[in-house]
């Protein structure tokens, strides 16, 4: 028998798609039997309490959660979100329901044998509720008490070799896509860079010394599957800068349709047979490709990597040879002045392992001084672009200007001119200039 | 239920602690077939809706079965993955970006199995555990964030209006036959955790009333001038306030025609609530993508101003869902993605064929980026 009634949620429970509802109950019996004799650490109930709470808010359409009270571990500025219910006397077993971001292995892959254990502490020591994953990317552990929190994070360091995520003004736990581990598009290892980068920058993801969040993100190719351009402050999108390697025969199976075009991502519908010309010469956006007696060329020169043929005949088609990967910075979500999209900061760089990286990290920091020295509270790195000008970040990075970097040249030319620009200086004698013009 | 020590000693936190160690490294968890192929993959193919083959140089297959799932998840159903993939995979798994689970065997025996196997699964309420699908041209699982369940700033829920939609456009997980991806996210307030903004669909939670000021104690509770400073429109002033009692408290005053609803201020003093059952909706954008792919990623367009919280369900954001869903699978040529359509055809035409009313809402008002939403040319349809 439910503690509390549900007839809201419940409906929440029919249609193919999983129901969390479902979950949520089937977790709450669970505890509630408690085969395995658990000495739980929280309150057994803690799920009855939390579909109590969510049926309050589906009856009311308000949410029942608190803003307040500053919780962590010891040390760290992040990783820990203070949550509390604000009907703790009709859900006690929620009264302090925290949050635990930890952070993710690169690529999301896992071992049984560790989300095994991962599970065996949550269930022990919180609510057993997750977030597989955290929009950002982190393992989500969503419920625990605040003196459970460093019992947590003890025993994750301790017995999982496992750390937590980040929150709050720093570096946000930083994610990639599969990329190179299984993606024949990656034009460099999204895993190695995502984590070295992690781990290069510990103190700056747990202990808070930003003006705001930073966010880093991985994408192997221009695919752009993690969405970096859209979601993070510094972007890493795989790119080439020579031939789009091609394999004649292989477009000439596409042709016959021998293969199916796109990897079959089309097959739910009747297209009709497949046209090399309309599907893929056609809508290059550069026009830059031919295909002229059996035979495709492009003229790579003018080609801007969008990476369309090469979805489409993945067989036929890869990415060039000499890979790196092009740097945007500066997007974020709309608050507070509206959304902004990364802008092309670096056109190519190589991303090399050998050197762990060194060009990037330099990159990365002198950013970063910029940022922490002329940010305002709360002002993510796109704001401070927008405040202080992309042509301040050439210069804090050293880059030089590139017309690759802009949609197009300024719309005005109110230059800011700097004296050094100009011959001969600011410094002007008036009573020189009296000799030849009168007052 | 005695407390139990895990061996942290609270009066020397310093004594053993393990600090700065980050996340697992990758290596560990990856598959053999994994491991040995990677960087050396050739070609892909998606054999049937969420079943995937990737081909590598050295002539190895590894097979992917994609899975949904609702993102918010009991150690009881993580258990019951790792089952699957101690059976079937060799006691590895991974997760996409999107939520989706994907169990991967380097040998095409194991794979029908595990199919027949996935499909079998449901929980006791009747809903599926391991839909497959979720790739190529349709839709697959939706970003989202946390809701009425988890956050304290929410204008809708999240887990709700997320599985609403998908049960309603479900048969698009599974089939691939609009014409190129189509990506939904959801966020339950404009801080867009979820980060939908370039989304081909977007569910956004919005209030519409300012908050409210808990004059009595707002200023035990915040601090004032950092909740004044949050405020994007400047739509907060300090105001001395005389309560009932007759004791004159320091709090503010809010410029209600001037608030944009963003709930900044209640994050950061909670003596400022804003959320309300009538006020509280959803906001629908469309248009946006991510891809380089074709023509340049692309920002969501408001197109539907204001839809109620209609819970459990939410039957007209899904049905205004699916009407855009199907207007666009009827009409969009071949690998056009939904907002590529819209810009081909006209918004005038999207809003026509769509069957959605333009109100005035959907004109952009808020500062400099407005100006660059407007029409500055005589082309248009009638
Ligand atoms: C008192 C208990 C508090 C709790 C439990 C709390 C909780 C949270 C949570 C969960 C977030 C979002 C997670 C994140 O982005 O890191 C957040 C964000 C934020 N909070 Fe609080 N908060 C508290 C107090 C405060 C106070 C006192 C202030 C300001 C004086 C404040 C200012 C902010 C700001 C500015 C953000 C956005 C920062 C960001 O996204 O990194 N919070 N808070
Ligand atoms: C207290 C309420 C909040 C809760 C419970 C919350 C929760 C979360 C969670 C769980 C994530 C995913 C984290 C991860 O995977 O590491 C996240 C990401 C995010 N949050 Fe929040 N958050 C809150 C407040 C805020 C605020 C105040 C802002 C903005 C000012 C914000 C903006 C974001 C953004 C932009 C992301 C990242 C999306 C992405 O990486 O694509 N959140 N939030
Ligand atoms: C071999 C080809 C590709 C592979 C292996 C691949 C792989 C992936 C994976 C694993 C995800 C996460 C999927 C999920 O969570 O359900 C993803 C997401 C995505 N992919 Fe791809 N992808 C490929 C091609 C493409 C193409 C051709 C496009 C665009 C035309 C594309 C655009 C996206 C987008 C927009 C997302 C969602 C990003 C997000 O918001 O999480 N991908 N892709
Ligand atoms: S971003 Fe490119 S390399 Fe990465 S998974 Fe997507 S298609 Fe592959
Ligand atoms: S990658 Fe894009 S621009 Fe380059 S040839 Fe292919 S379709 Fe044209
Ligand atoms: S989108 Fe808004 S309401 Fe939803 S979890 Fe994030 S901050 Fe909370
Ligand atoms: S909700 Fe936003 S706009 Fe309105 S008063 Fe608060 S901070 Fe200002």
């Amino acid at each position: 028998m439910a503690k509390h009634e549900t007839p809201l949620l419940d409906q929440l429970e029919s249609g193919p798609w999983p129901s969390f509802v479902s979950d949520m109950k089937q977790e709450a019996d669970a505890r509630a039997k408690n085969e395995k004799n658990i000495e739980y650490q929280v309150a057994q109930d803690n799920i009855e309490d939390l579909l109590g709470v969510l049926e309050l808010s589906y009856n009311d359409c308000t949410t029942h959660w608190k803003h307040g009270g500053i919780v962590g571990v010891f040390g760290y500025g992040g990783g820990v979100i203070g949550r509390y219910c604000d009907q703790p006397e009709k859900f006690p077993g929620v009264a302090h329901f925290h949050t635990l971001r930890v952070n993710q292995p690169s690529g999301h892959f896992y071992t049984t044998d560790y989300l095994k254990k991962l599970c065996d502490l949550w269930e022990f020591r919180g609510s057993g509720m997750t977030n597989m994953h955290g929009s950002t990317g982190d393992i989500i552990f969503l419920g625990t008490t605040t003196p459970q929190l460093e019992e947590v994070f003890y025993e994750m360091t301790h017995k999982l070799d496992q750390d937590l995520g980040g929150s709050g003004s720093n570096l946000r736990t930083p994610s990639d896509c599969i990329g190179e581990a299984r993606c024949e598009f990656a034009c460099y290892d999204t895993q190695d860079l995502c984590t070295h980068l992690t781990m290069e920058y510990q103190d700056e993801l747990h202990r808070p010394a930003f003006p705001y969040k930073f966010k880093f993100k991985f994408d192997g190719c221009p695919n752009c599957c993690v969405a970096s351009i859209a979601r993070a402050d510094l972007s890493f999108i795989g790119t080439w800068r020579d031939e789009i390697q091609i394999d004649q025969e292989a477009v000439q199976a596409y042709v016959n349709g021998e293969i199916k075009p796109n990897g079959g991502a089309h097959a739910g519908r009747d297209w009709g047979p497949f046209d090399i010309q309309k599907e893929v010469i056609d809508l290059c956006p550069t026009g830059c490709m031919k295909y002229e007696n059996g035979k495709l060329e492009i003229n790579n020169k003018e080609c801007t990597r969008c990476m369309h043929c090469i979805n489409v005949m993945p067989r036929a088609l890869r990415p060039g040879k000499d890979k790196g990967c092009s740097i945007l910075a500066g997007a974020k979500a709309p608050i507070l002045d509206g959304a902004q999209m990364s802008s092309m900061l670096v056109p190519f760089i190589k991303v090399n392992k050998e050197n762990e990286y060194a060009e990037i990290k330099e990159l990365i920091e002198n950013i970063w001084d910029w940022w922490m020295e002329e940010g305002k509270n709360r002002e993510r790195l796109g704001e401070l672009m927008k405040r202080q000008g992309f042509q301040k970040l050439l210069e804090v990075t050293g880059l030089d200007p590139d017309p690759r970097m802009v949609q197009e040249p300024r719309h005005n030319p109110y230059i800011f001119w700097k004296e050094e620009e100009v011959p001969g200086g600011w410094d002007r004698d008036i009573n020189e200039f009296r000799k030849h013009h009168q007052r | 239920m005695a407390f139990v020590s895990s061996g942290y000693n609270p009066d020397k936190p310093m004594e053993d602690r393990i600090t700065d160690i980050g996340p697992r490294n990758y290596e560990e968890f990856y598959p053999p077939v994994i491991k040995k192929n990677k960087g050396k993959w050739l070609y892909h193919e998606i054999l049937e809706p969420g079943v995937l083959v990737h081909v590598s140089e050295s002539g190895d297959e590894v097979y992917t079965v994609r899975v949904g799932t609702g993102r918010i998840m009991s150690v009881t159903h993580i258990r019951e993955i790792c089952e699957i993939a101690d059976k079937y995979c060799d006691g590895y798994v991974r997760w996409t970006t999107r939520n989706n689970v994907e169990f991967m065997t380097d040998s095409k025996d194991k794979l029908q199995p595990l199919l027949d196997d996935l499909k079998g699964r449901k929980f006791d309420g009747g809903s599926l555990k391991f839909p497959i699908g979720g790739t190529g041209a349709g839709i697959t699982n939706i970003i989202h964030t946390q809701g009425w369940i988890h956050c304290h700033t929410p204008a809708t829920d999240a887990s709700g209006t997320v599985k609403a939609t998908l049960d309603e456009v479900f048969e698009d997980f599974q089939n691939m036959r609009l014409p190129a991806h189509l990506r939904i996210s959801m966020a339950c307030c404009l801080n867009m955790c979820g980060a939908v903004h370039c989304s081909d669909i977007a569910i956004l939670g919005y209030h519409r009333k300012p908050p409210m000021v808990d004059h009595a104690y707002i200023d035990k509770m915040c601090e004032i001038p950092l909740a004044i400073a949050a405020c994007p429109t400047a739509a907060i002033k300090p105001k001395k306030v005389e309560l009932e009692d007759g004791t004159t408290v320091n709090s503010v005053e809010v410029n209600q025609s001037r608030c944009m609803f963003c709930g900044n201020c209640y994050t950061m003093c909670p003596a400022l609530p804003l959320a309300d059952k009538e006020g509280d909706g959803l906001v629908l954008m469309v248009g946006g993508k991510v891809s380089n792919r074709i023509s340049a990623p692309k920002f969501s367009k408001v197109v539907v101003a204001f839809i109620p919280n209609e819970t459990p369900r939410w039957p007209t954001l899904t049905q205004t869902i699916k009407k855009i869903v199907e207007a666009y699978a009827n009409d969009a040529r071949k690998y056009e993605r939904l907002g590529e359509w819209a810009e081909r055809i006209g918004w005038e035409r999207f809003f026509e064929k769509c069957d959605l009313e333009f109100t005035h809402h959907l004109i952009d008002d808020f500062r400099d980026p407005a100006y660059y939403t407007w029409r500055q040319t005589t082309n248009f349809k009638f």
